[in-house]
């Protein structure tokens, strides 16, 4: 979706400050809602991609206006609430009403190394890889009113398949509940003229990592 | 900081002061009736939390530069396929898949972002610092990347080659960064204090042997 957090290239932000000895956690609630964040992936209530989109989704104020764990818990909790594994009710009394769903397993002390080891995204190819390195190749241009992970910079730009990654699933479709639907993954390496205009960088190259969908021969 | 000696059965109260944030108030909501739904666990919670505090963070990325400044082979391997480089190192958690090493040469310096959201390769450097989750950091770094730069007192030559590499899969990236001049015969040990966690971001350079003790 077109929303502010696709901030690629916007203007305004100002300079980034640096914190300088930043500690893990500026507050004791940032960690725990880290935390229930990797225990409820492991778990299997929502995937990574249903989070971004949860993110995505708020007001762009909101958005804006909040910390970085703050969106993470507004996000978390219209998951929660939106997938049915609580009740907007019982988060607001602070206590469950009734028992929860089954979910497919719990991250428990026991196994907690490896509910934070990071799973592998790579899935069955459903079809041959279309193009290879030093292919020339258009991104789309796509506007979907849900997630995409094909940033607004980088649509309709010529750029060169420099590496593919294999088959991954894909998130446009993970997010909106369509299923993983596996797709070819390249790196695919632009131009700061091709993205920026002549007044850009001479010395810019950017890349992203691509999905199939994304790209069309050029 | 805090420890995390608090009480499940009743809500914990970290910070100073009875005045707790609405954010406090609903993080414990939700804790509490996930726990109380049987989602989750919160000693699990406890250990994850203390985990990102206290072991994972860029001292082990550090280490994986320094071997690889020292062993020409585990560079090489390490370029090839980071994840399985960085699991034959063997005293780290195991990798996730699609860990990928960039490496600066004399013409080029890379440099990583997220402008999607926030993807940083933590296994290898922890959480991500504030600053790079932020919107100055994600809107600039892939148009203005110098400009970047010099706001974390950096300054390439003109005609370095930056290249910028926007995470918006889940491949993540880290900087192999150039070995300082003058750490001839140094161990790997001592190489690794020098690999600060900006230099495998691209946001900074390693430190020189004239900064470190």
């Amino acid at each position: 979706m077109d929303g502010v957090h696709d901030m690629g290239g916007m203007d305004g932000f100002g300079k980034v400050e640096v914190e300088q000895n930043e500690p893990p956690f500026h507050h004791p609630w940032e960690g725990r809602v880290l935390a229930m964040q990797r225990a409820m992936g492991y778990a299997g209530a929502w995937h990574i991609d249903h989070s971004r989109f949860a993110q995505e989704k708020l007001p762009p104020l909101s958005y804006l206006g909040s910390s970085y764990y703050q969106r993470w818990m507004l996000a978390m909790e219209s998951n929660v609430t939106e997938r049915g594994f609580a009740t907007p009710d019982e988060l607001k009394a602070g206590h469950a009403s009734t028992p929860g769903k089954a979910l497919p397993r719990k991250l428990t002390l026991d196994v907690v190394g490896a509910g934070m080891c990071r799973s592998s995204f790579y899935r069955q190819q459903q079809g041959p890889q279309k193009f290879k390195p030093g292919d020339r190749v258009r991104t789309t241009n796509i506007h979907p009113a849900t997630h995409t992970r094909l940033p607004r910079y980088a649509r309709d730009k010529v750029g060169v398949v420099e590496f593919c990654h294999g088959c991954h699933m894909f998130p446009d479709s993970v997010a909106t509940d369509r299923g993983d639907s596996p797709q070819w993954l390249y790196t695919v390496v632009f131009d700061g003229h091709e993205l920026w205009g002549p007044d850009a960088d001479p010395t810019l190259k950017i890349s992203i990592d691509a999905f199939e969908p994304y790209l069309e021969g050029a | 900081m805090a420890g995390h000696d608090h009480d499940h059965d009743h809500h914990h109260d970290h910070d100073h002061g009875s005045e707790l944030s609405e954010t406090q108030l609903r993080v414990r909501a939700l804790e509490t009736v996930l726990t109380e739904k049987g989602y989750i666990d919160p000693t699990a919670l406890d250990a994850i939390v203390e985990a990102y505090e206290t072991k994972i963070g860029p001292r082990n990325g550090a280490v994986v530069v320094a071997r690889a400044w020292t062993d020409p082979t585990f560079k090489k391997a390490l370029l090839a396929d980071a994840t399985k480089a960085v699991a034959s190192m063997g005293h780290m958690s195991r990798v996730g898949d699609h860990l990928v090493a960039v490496e600066n040469t004399p013409n080029r310096h890379n440099m990583i972002v997220c402008t999607l959201c926030s993807c940083y390769p933590w296994e290898v450097l922890g959480l991500p610092p504030v600053w790079y989750k932020s919107a100055p950091y994600r809107s600039r770094a892939v148009k203005d990347p110098r400009g970047v730069l010099n706001d974390f007192g950096v300054t390439l030559p003109k005609d370095t080659e930056v290249r910028v590499w926007d995470s918006t899969a889940e491949t993540r990236f880290i900087v192999l960064p150039m070995r300082p001049a003058g750490t001839e015969g140094w161990s790997e040990e001592k190489l690794a204090d020098l690999v600060t966690r900006d230099s495998m971001i691209g946001t900074g350079m390693p430190l020189k042997p004239s900064e470190v003790k």
